[in-house]
């Protein structure tokens, strides 16, 4: 049997379809989850899609952190499941505390879409083992609220326990801080980046490369390993 | 019935260019002399009943885990009598 991954849709969330159909391309099961359901379907893993969940109101994943089936997310990513937040899922991850930082709107104001050219900096991670660290890899951007801050203390430790876990090179798309495009929590398990990893697994569309396949290729191995 | 104001605003050290876009718009309108400019979020909260210390613990909470993100945020909390009706 092979692996099974939740991709929860919010209302407004937009990347839904797209990260199913990468999960289905690396040859993992996709089961979509509703954001009123506390059930998680017996997943082995969850991915939180990109869009604009419940409108961005407030902040950018403030409601969404409280819906039904984050409590069900939280309370199993605490016990080591693997879950990955894409944008507005990174959102979401700090809003709930899953992950350290904030997400503040791009230090421009403008809404940003662009093939982004990145660092992989932590190739240990339970989304990131088919990459090797210091790989550079192009991944579409898209993004409102893309500004990675936290405060000088929590980034030295991010930095320290090399859970900064991917960097922008060349081009700074958002204000992030120290360059920050994605991060780890302290397992490993939990992953937020703002680019889109799963609108770059088919040669015909997007970047016209396959970079963000192996995010979907290293959780499988993970979890039909486990 | 009273009204509780939350105001919430950026923590100083955090960068906010909305406030930024605005100052920089000042002085094309004729207004000088303003040297910064943060923007920030009001909510007028109408409570139901005596705005008790319980019932302001309660906002405060809600104010600490959702209208704020404190990560990034600071937040105030008032409360604001409300003018009788038919006044």
């Amino acid at each position: 049997m092979t692996a099974r991954i939740g991709v929860v849709t919010f209302p407004g969330s937009l990347d839904d379809r797209d990260t199913q159909r990468a999960i289905r391309l690396a040859g993992a099961e996709p089961v979509a989850l509703w954001h009123k359901d506390k059930d998680l379907k017996q997943v082995d893993a969850v991915v939180l899609p990109g869009g604009f969940s419940y409108g961005d109101y407030l902040r950018a994943g403030s409601i969404s952190r409280f819906s039904p089936v984050m409590e069900t997310v939280i309370e199993q990513a605490k016990s080591g499941m693997p879950v990955l937040g894409i944008c507005n899922g990174f959102q979401i991850l700090t809003e709930a505390h899953l992950l350290p930082g904030a997400m503040l709107g791009n230090n421009h104001l403008h809404f940003i879409c662009r093939d982004q050219k990145l660092r992989v900096e932590n190739a240990g991670t339970a989304w990131t083992t088919d990459y090797v660290s210091g790989q550079e890899i192009h991944i579409p951007l898209k993004n409102m609220d893309g500004r990675y801050v936290a405060d000088e203390r929590t980034l030295d430790m991010l930095e320290a326990e090399g859970r900064v876990a991917f960097r922008y090179l060349d081009f700074n798309p958002n204000g992030s801080l120290r360059d920050i495009a994605g991060i780890t929590n302290e397992a490993g398990n939990v992953i937020g980046l703002m680019p889109h990893p799963e609108h770059a697994v088919e040669p015909l569309v997007g970047t016209g490369r396959t970079d963000g396949l192996p995010f979907f290729t290293s959780i499988l191995k993970k979890l039909v390993n486990a | 019935m009273a009204r509780v104001v939350v105001d919430v605003m950026l923590k100083p050290e955090i960068l906010d260019p909305q406030g930024q876009a605005v100052q920089r718009a000042l002085p094309r309108l004729g207004f000088e002399g303003v040297s910064d400019v943060r923007q920030g979020k009001r909510f007028e909260l109408e409570v139901d009943g005596p705005v008790d210390d319980a019932a302001l613990a309660r906002i405060h909470e809600l104010a600490e885990s959702f209208l704020a993100n404190t990560v990034i945020e600071d937040y105030i909390v008032k409360v604001e009598e409300v003018a009788e009706a038919g006044k």
